[in-house]
């Protein structure tokens, strides 16, 4: 029999109108956990357009690039000699510049031989149309090219003349090559050379021309940001799914408390005729329906909040990787589809059990609400099997390995223990209710334990939260600790001066050496290591490096060999990726050393070695000169940083000394913690919600059991207390049991995330003082969150609760 | 020989208004400016002159093929200082580049263009030993030999190439007086010299496969900082080598007051100056005109010279028409053609 959809789907919908505040929470559940979702899907998706842009427009996408042998330098003589041998090949000089408190990245092209030639640079250079243009380009003091935003942070006192444009790279200089050597001090050296496609036959061979010349095929290569950050945004992303798994616990209890109440009305319609596909249809349609409204509403917070976290996350990719990301937003198709598609997946896991329920629900059974409640305590068992099996499969994957596998590891564990929870609690309670005296107390056990299952939902979700939070809030603690240690270490020295040129550089260490108690030159080269672009050092030998320098594992009279040239020493990323132990030969240009030593090298992404300075030397007789650290006693530090920039009129940023190195360092480590940070609070906030949701639905729900208490004669107000008290201990059971799981979750950050992705592993810190302030953000959440029902509970009339006693309930 | 100008990046619409044809008739203030006084001295020459404003090497060639063939080649480094010369070196000097390299046979037309800065090696122009280059093209004194008498050439683009050797027969010609030539009304000049006598041998590659040429070539050079005046816009240039060893300069400045002059060259080099009383120039029809009626009543020349390409267009930043020509008439010969500032159709 056909039935008008009309009066089915206002009987369905007119729940909705008498519970307003299960519909106001159902849709706050679903906007929350896409809002989350689709907020880090921004940013991610941002972040990588921008690596987009800047590899096309650095001419990285499309051309081959071609570097000089490590150690080696390329120079304007060498390209002109690959020109006038037939190739088309226009050099790149690129570096970072210091101008005031900026720095930007320069990216020095040469506009005639770009790709396509003269007629090819007006799409990323603006145009050059006309000799003035070109002139101004050219010639001193010359013509940069960057987005309006770069222009503004750079502020009057730019070096050039700047012209605007949107489509520039971000937070880089496009200038011409002549130009950017001036700014860089690079006169006469190149960085690179790009090579048009498709070069005549029968030339001679490029490396013929430049011995040793490295080609990188386009599209890929060292300088890929994208690459480099990989692993931030797969944490970013890693958050953003808890935060949606969070968010869905609202959403998952008020779906299945609808289906819960409706049970009665879905049993009346089916009785008077209407179809079981036609009831299903519509309440599928409904959730449809709302999770595209919610999922829309979502999406627009998504965004506002990306907007919010974006310059912090900017600075983050800048300071760690050197990756440049713009700090605006734009709307892409990518993430909305991502956001709309998990608020329709979420809507769907969460209704699936009301619909299967449903679907099964005999025509002739009551629709006792209860029966809810019944089934979730048979659910226990049921989750402790679950639990025991997701750890099981735990190992499974930290054996696979790497950061995918880490995550899943990490999922399984916290999976786990959000399913263990509702079985703990549960004993717990059965526990105390042996010990508890007299009947009121045993009431109150009692009770506690029937609505636990109702809670359920939303005390997991407080429990992941709050297990987030201590674990990433431990992670961070322990890196700060570590790191700060480290930069004491490290930056040993009081003073770091970089010399424009050799000559520059010799004369600064000729002065240095009359005036401070020693000068420290540390040259350094690209190189591949191991097959990855990396970096090698060449150091001399210095008390500064026997005292300090953090080495975590060394062969005895490691100092001594180095100097020696008998060995290198390598840092922990480039040990622990390539699996490389004390004594292993590590490959170099030159010859291969075995290794003496492995120093931690925090905010590092690639492999690094160091050599001691004749070695270093003999294999890169090329290198350029012009770093040095300075020894001096730190009362005398300034007075020699302005003898120093008097004498050779240094520009600003040449001279860095050992505070300004470490603040910059830990601002740049803070940036990078901020915004999971952020995303912390927010995961609390929602289970916050989480949790006032569920106490808010079940309060209707529990007039039947505290009407006879009632009647017994405890007032409401003492009723009322109690019911705050219950959810105060349950809290507080959550936050304890949090404290192990969120331990757990650092642990697993540390020794397996951490190592997955950066490449070191550091040790962990308790940090009670955060899970002490957690608890007792824990507390607050469930007060906030209990306080209104229990006030309702305390205002409630007699009437209305004699009233159950009347409807038989 | 006129010549086109060195422009970078997108060109300015031809004829422009207020500009001359591709900017020649801009301003020239701090430019160096030709001098009806100055001796030209060689081999120092033939080297570059920084501190005018343009300056061309410019060889075209009238050669035959093995297979019986005509063919045009043309060779031709501009430079351009983009202002005038100041303390800046390597790449902050304001000296740009341009080369065409062209092969015309009767039905294809073969062109290729390069650019480079000036200050860093990739393009420029020595004096003794001669040698011009860009990128691997290269114009330069034979081995042994230091001036412009013994030339090897060599270029190649898209699908041609081509190496040749040419031998001067005859002496250096100077046009106008003393190799001051007056270029309209207004007393615009260049300094203006020719080697108009090459003996050509060598090589083209084709995408049909290699052809052995023989032929003549002729080589001009020039130097001004404002050859135009704003109201000229283009220019008809021919450079006819007779068969009986006379060889025929002739161009017309075309625009509002058009300007004729000449240089008719003896087979022992003596030179002859013309102006538009004893030198007529006619063109064919058409808005491109494949045909040319020359007339020196003076020295019994009357002539037509016909393109051996009526498609012979430069298709370069600055697109114009230059190619070979087979003469007819009182005297019979070769030569070549340029015409700057006339549309090309549908281009």
């Amino acid at each position: 029999m056909r039935t008008p959809l009309g009066p089915v789907l206002g009987a369905l919908m007119s729940h909705w109108r008498r519970r307003p505040l299960q519909l106001v929470l159902l849709l706050t559940g679903l906007t929350l956990a896409t809002a989350l979702w689709s907020g880090v899907q921004a940013i991610n998706a941002e972040a990588r357009a921008s690596y987009a842009q800047a590899a096309d427009t650095l001419g990285r996408g499309r051309l081959e690039r071609l570097e000089p042998p490590p150690g080696a330098a390329l120079t304007d003589a060498d390209w002109a000699a690959a020109r006038r041998a037939g190739w088309d090949v226009s050099p790149l000089v690129e570096g970072r510049l210091r101008l005031g408190e900026v720095r930007v990245s320069v990216l020095g092209v040469e506009p005639v031989t770009r790709d396509g030639g003269p007629g090819d640079t007006g799409e990323d250079l603006g145009d050059l149309a006309g000799p003035g243009a070109l002139r101004a380009f050219i010639t001193p003091p010359g013509r940069g090219w960057a987005t309006p935003e770069t222009i503004a942070g750079l502020g009057p006192d730019a070096p050039l003349d700047l012209v605007a444009d949107p489509d520039a790279p971000r937070n880089t200089l496009v200038v011409d090559v002549g130009i950017a050597q001036a700014l860089l001090g690079m006169e006469g050296r190149l960085t690179a050379m790009t090579l048009a496609p498709d070069s005549m036959p029968g030339l001679v061979p490029l490396t013929d021309l430049i011995p040793g010349l490295l080609r990188h095929p386009p599209g890929g290569g060292d300088a890929d940001p994208a690459a480099l950050t990989a692993s931030f945004h797969l944490n970013l992303t890693a958050f953003a799914l808890l935060s949606f798994i969070v968010g869905l616990f609202i959403t998952q209890s008020a779906v299945g408390l609808a289906f819960e109440q409706r049970r009665g009305l879905v049993r009346t319609l089916r009785g008077i005729g209407v179809g079981l596909g036609t009831v299903l249809g519509v309440m599928a349609a409904e959730l449809a329906l709302m999770a595209l409204v919610a999922g829309a509403l979502g999406v627009l917070l998504g965004w506002a909040m990306a907007a919010a976290l974006m310059p912090g996350v900017a600075a983050t990719l800048s300071g760690l990787y050197g990756a440049e990301v713009g700090a605006g937003l734009a709307l892409r198709p990518g993430w909305i589809a991502s956001g709309l598609g998990m608020a329709l997946l979420g809507t769907g896991i969460a209704g699936a059990r009301g619909l299967v329920g449903t679907a099964r629900l005999p025509l002739l059974a009551g629709g006792q609400a209860a029966a809810w409640a019944v089934a979730a305590a048979q659910a226990l068992r049921w989750q402790g099997i679950a639990a025991l099996a997701l750890l099981a499969a735990m190992p499974l994957a930290l054996a696979w390995g790497g950061l995918v596998a880490g995550f899943a590891a990490m999922a399984c564990a916290l999976l786990a223990a959000a399913l263990m929870l509702p079985v703990v609690l549960d004993a717990a309670l059965r526990l105390a209710g042996r010990r508890v005296r007299g009947v009121l107390g045993e009431w109150f056990v009692a009770d506690t334990r029937q609505q636990l299952s109702g809670l359920t939902l939303a005390l997991m979700a407080l429990m992941l939260a709050l297990a987030a939070n201590i674990g990433v809030g431990t992670m961070v603690g322990s890196f700060r600790a570590t790191f700060t240690g480290w930069l004491d270490q490290r930056l040993a020295a009081e003073l770091y001066v970089t010399a424009r040129t050799e000559d520059e550089a010799a004369a600064v260490r000729a002065f240095l050496a009359e005036e401070a108690d020693a000068v420290l030159p540390i040259w350094s080269v690209d190189a591949p290591l191991g097959g990855v672009p990396g970096r090698v050092y060449g150091i001399v030998d210095h008390a500064t490096y026997r005292d300090n320098w953090p080495l975590l594992d060394a062969v005895p009279g490691v100092w001594d060999r180095l100097a020696a040239g008998q060995g290198v020493l390598v840092n922990e990323q480039m040990a622990r990726r390539q699996g490389l132990a004390l004594g292993d030969p590590v490959d170099l240009p030159g010859g291969a050393q075995p290794i003496l030593g492995v120093y931690s090298d925090y905010g590092n992404p690639r492999p690094q070695a160091m050599l001691g300075m004749e070695d270093f030397l003999a294999r890169f007789p090329a290198a350029p000169r012009l770093y040095q650290a300075v020894r001096i006693a730190p009362a005398r530090a300034p007075a020699l940083t302005d003898a120093l920039i008097e004498r050779f009129d240094l520009p600003p940023g040449a001279i860095v000394d050992q505070a300004r190195a470490k603040s910059v360092s830990l601002q740049i480590f803070e940036r990078t913690f901020a915004v999971t940070g952020a995303l912390n609070l927010l995961t609390l906030g929602v289970a916050g919600i989480a949790l006032w949701a569920g106490l808010t639905t079940l309060a209707a729900m529990r007039l039947g059991q505290l009407a006879p208490v009632w009647a017994s004669g405890l007032p409401r107000a003492r009723l009322a207390r109690m019911e705050l008290g219950r959810t105060l201990l349950l809290a507080a059971g959550t936050a304890v049991y949090a404290v192990p799981v969120g331990l757990g979750l650092a642990w697993m950050l540390l020794s397996v995330i951490n190592v997955a992705a950066f490449g070191w592993r550091l040790p962990m810190q308790l940090q009670p003082g955060l899970i002490l302030q957690l608890g007792l953000a824990a507390l607050l959440t469930a007060l906030l969150a209990g306080a209104w029902p229990a006030f309702q509970l305390a205002r409630l009339t007699p009437a209305r609760l004699l009233r159950v006693f009347a409807d038989e309930r | 020989m006129l010549a086109l100008v060195l422009l970078l990046a997108a060109a300015p619409a031809f004829a422009q208004e207020g500009s001359g044809f591709a900017g020649l008739g801009t301003e020239v203030e701090g430019f160096a400016l030709p001098d009806p006084a100055a001796t030209l001295e060689f081999p120092r020459d033939h080297g570059a002159h920084p501190s005018f404003r343009i300056e061309w090497w410019y060889l075209t060639a009238n050669l035959t093929g093995a297979d019986g063939q005509d063919y045009g080649v043309q060779w031709t480094l501009f430079r351009s200082a983009l202002a005038p010369e100041g303390p800046g070196k390597g790449w902050a000097t304001p000296q740009v580049w341009m080369a065409h390299a062209a092969v015309t046979t009767a039905g294809s037309q073969h062109v290729a263009e390069r650019f480079a800065r000036g200050g860093v090696g990739q393009a420029g122009v020595e004096a003794a030993p001669f040698a011009a280059w860009i990128d691997e093209w290269r114009m330069a004194a034979a081995e042994g030999g230091t001036g412009i008498d013994r030339l090897e050439v060599s270029a190649r683009g898209e699908g041609f190439a081509y190496r040749l050797e040419a031998e001067a027969q005859g002496p250096l010609v100077l046009h106008g007086a003393g190799g001051y030539s007056v270029k309209g009304q207004g007393g615009q000049a260049s300094h203006y010299y020719s080697q108009p006598f090459y003996t050509v041998t060598g090589t083209l590659s084709l995408p049909a496969g290699e052809v052995a040429v023989t032929g003549t070539a002729w080589l001009d050079r020039e130097w001004s900082s404002q050859p135009l005046d704003r109201s000229q816009t283009g220019w008809d240039w021919l450079a006819l080598s007779f068969d009986d060893g006379r060889r025929l300069m002739a161009a017309e400045v075309r625009g509002l007051r058009p300007f004729v002059f000449g240089s008719l060259i003896g087979a022992d080099g003596s030179v002859a100056s013309l102006d538009g009383s004893d030198l007529g120039i006619e063109a064919g029809p058409g808005r491109v005109p494949a045909r040319f009626r020359v007339t020196v009543p003076g020295a019994g020349i009357d002539v037509t010279a016909e393109a051996v390409n009526p498609e012979a267009w430069m298709t370069t930043s600055v697109p114009y028409w230059e190619g070979p020509l087979r003469v007819r008439g009182s005297a019979t010969g070769r030569g070549y053609l340029e015409m700057t500032g006339r549309p090309r159709p549908g281009g």
